[in-house]
């Protein structure tokens, strides 16, 4: 009964973050801030992990091809797909949700505790309108932090393949190339779309329903990351299964 | 004015107010004393629209806020200031954002007109010179005057105040009373106090409204309160060593 009440306030909290609109002006600012916060701001990690998750892909999918039949732009193909279906899209969101979601979580669950969003409502304010949708705005541009990660996984992939020694640079780029399908990319934002603004809400939805001090804040950050890796998750699946099978 | 009238509010089936009349004054500060449990903080919440009354109503200016419309509920909140007990400044803003942040939402002046405004409030409440700090970086009394310059930075008709003396020392407590005192008088605000501080009663206690489990116990002004006989009054104001001095001195006609 408490997930399907929480269930319940999420949904009503969403109509609340697209009812009545906050000054465009102000908006704008807002949504410029959460742009350098939450994006910006998880560009180094996403471009660190992104190239080194490529490179040990590459070097195992290497490692683990013995038999001499198997043509070794094979690697190149294996990371190319793993990289762009799932550890692009899927796994840099996971991440996202234990920095950006807790980041959100946090803010606005100390905006709770400490009156703030009291405030905003005293003075006639829409609290999430103000809060919530300038964050779902700049997740829009989650799709670029992807693509970036894609095209730095596959940069780490060539590096460790190419300059470790298990194929050749014409080896890999045939492979990159092989059997490539225009609609797995299309899939691959669809995706990233949908947990951009999963990203956005669920830990939104933590810090705004928060009660309670200090303490539980931090506690509302952590159930928020499990939350919203678990959404994630179940979104990957139905969407999988709904565009791919 | 802000009249309430028979203003019932439970949680979980337990009534926290009433049945609470009262009418609060422009003009004067009007105080709510009580101990801690005695609903002050649900009766200031309802009066501010944050929570829905049970039964009851709440009258702006002979207007019950029931029947407001929600653009006319949204007219009225930009009409009130509030003082929270911790602030509640925004903390990602300068003191100049803080307090230029409701010219910013409700109105459509230029940021030179925002600009000349905030430093006019600003000056009011003593703190000049301050506009580029960010409020971790001023003490508490400075934070509360911060919260007192947005509260009236819009030239708010009613302002309401959460215990605003809460973990300040005597001597800013005193500023902080006398400041919200002289703005009441100044602009002709409907100004409401939460407090459970005796100092305040003495300082500015105009209309005082005393509340005991959900019920107003007794009302009067704050030379009233030393002539009372009333038991539940003065169990309450009384328990302050102070008070008590006070009292002693005012019957012996010091």
């Amino acid at each position: 009964m408490t997930y399907l009440y929480s269930i319940g306030e999420y949904f009503i909290m969403l109509k609340g973050v697209f009812g009545r609109m906050t000054k465009g002006s102000v908006l704008r600012n807002l949504i410029f801030k959460e742009i350098n916060e939450l994006i910006m701001g998880s560009m180094g990690i996403v471009s660190f992990l992104s190239f080194f998750i490529g490179a040990v892909v590459a070097i195992q999918t290497a490692l683990n091809l013995n038999n001499p039949l198997i043509p070794k732009s094979l690697v190149a193909f294996a990371a190319r797909q793993s990289i762009i279906l799932e550890f692009a899209p899927t796994f840099i969101s996971i991440i996202m949700a234990g920095k950006v979601g807790s980041f959100i979580t946090s803010s606005i669950g100390s905006m709770r505790v400490t009156e703030q969003i009291d405030a905003l409502e005293v003075m006639g304010i829409n609290s999430k309108n103000y809060l919530i949708f300038p964050k779902i705005m700049a997740m829009l541009t989650y799709p670029f932090v992807i693509a970036i990660s894609m095209f730095l996984g596959i940069a780490g992939a060539y590096t460790a393949a190419v300059f470790g020694g298990f194929v050749t640079s014409d080896q890999f780029l045939t492979g990159l190339q092989d059997d490539f399908i225009g609609f797995h990319l299309v899939y691959a934002f669809i995706k990233t779309i949908l947990f951009a603004f999963i990203l956005a809400t669920v830990p939104s939805y933590h810090g705004y329903f928060m009660k309670g001090g200090a303490l539980e804040v931090g506690e509302a950050s952590t159930t928020s990351f499990v939350w919203t890796s678990v959404v994630l998750i179940i979104t990957n699946y139905v969407i999988t299964q709904l565009l791919l099978s | 004015m802000i009249q309430v009238k028979n203003l019932h509010k439970g949680f979980n089936g337990q009534e926290v107010l009433k049945g609470i009349d009262y009418q609060f004054e422009r003009g004067k500060t009007n105080l709510i004393i009580g101990q801690s449990g005695s609903g002050k903080s649900v009766f200031l919440k309802c009066m501010l629209g944050l929570f829905k009354p049970d039964q009851g109503a709440i009258e702006y200016d002979g207007k019950p806020y029931s029947n407001f419309s929600d653009e006319e509920q949204r007219e009225l909140r930009t009409e009130i200031g509030m003082l929270f007990q911790g602030g509640a400044l925004f903390d990602s803003m300068t003191v100049e954002e803080n307090v230029m942040f409701p010219l910013r939402m409700f109105t459509n002046q230029k940021r030179g007109e925002m600009r000349d405004r905030v430093h006019e409030v600003l000056k009011r409440v003593n703190l000049e010179g301050n506009d580029t700090k960010m409020p971790s970086e001023i003490s508490g009394g400075m934070q509360k005057r911060v919260a007192i310059a947005r509260a009236i930075v819009n030239k708010p008709k009613y302002l309401f105040c959460d215990e605003p003396n809460s973990g300040l020392d005597p001597q800013t407590a005193t500023i902080i009373d006398n400041l919200i005192q002289q703005l009441t008088h100044e602009n002709e605000i409907t100004t409401v106090v939460i407090t459970h501080d005796m100092n305040s009663v003495l300082e500015i206690g105009e209309r005082i409204a005393f509340l005991k489990d959900g019920l107003l116990a007794w009302k009067g002004t704050k030379e009233d309160i030393f002539h009372t006989q009333d038991k539940t009054v003065t169990d309450f104001v009384y328990s302050s060593n102070l008070f008590k001095k006070v009292r002693e001195a005012q019957l012996k006609g010091h």
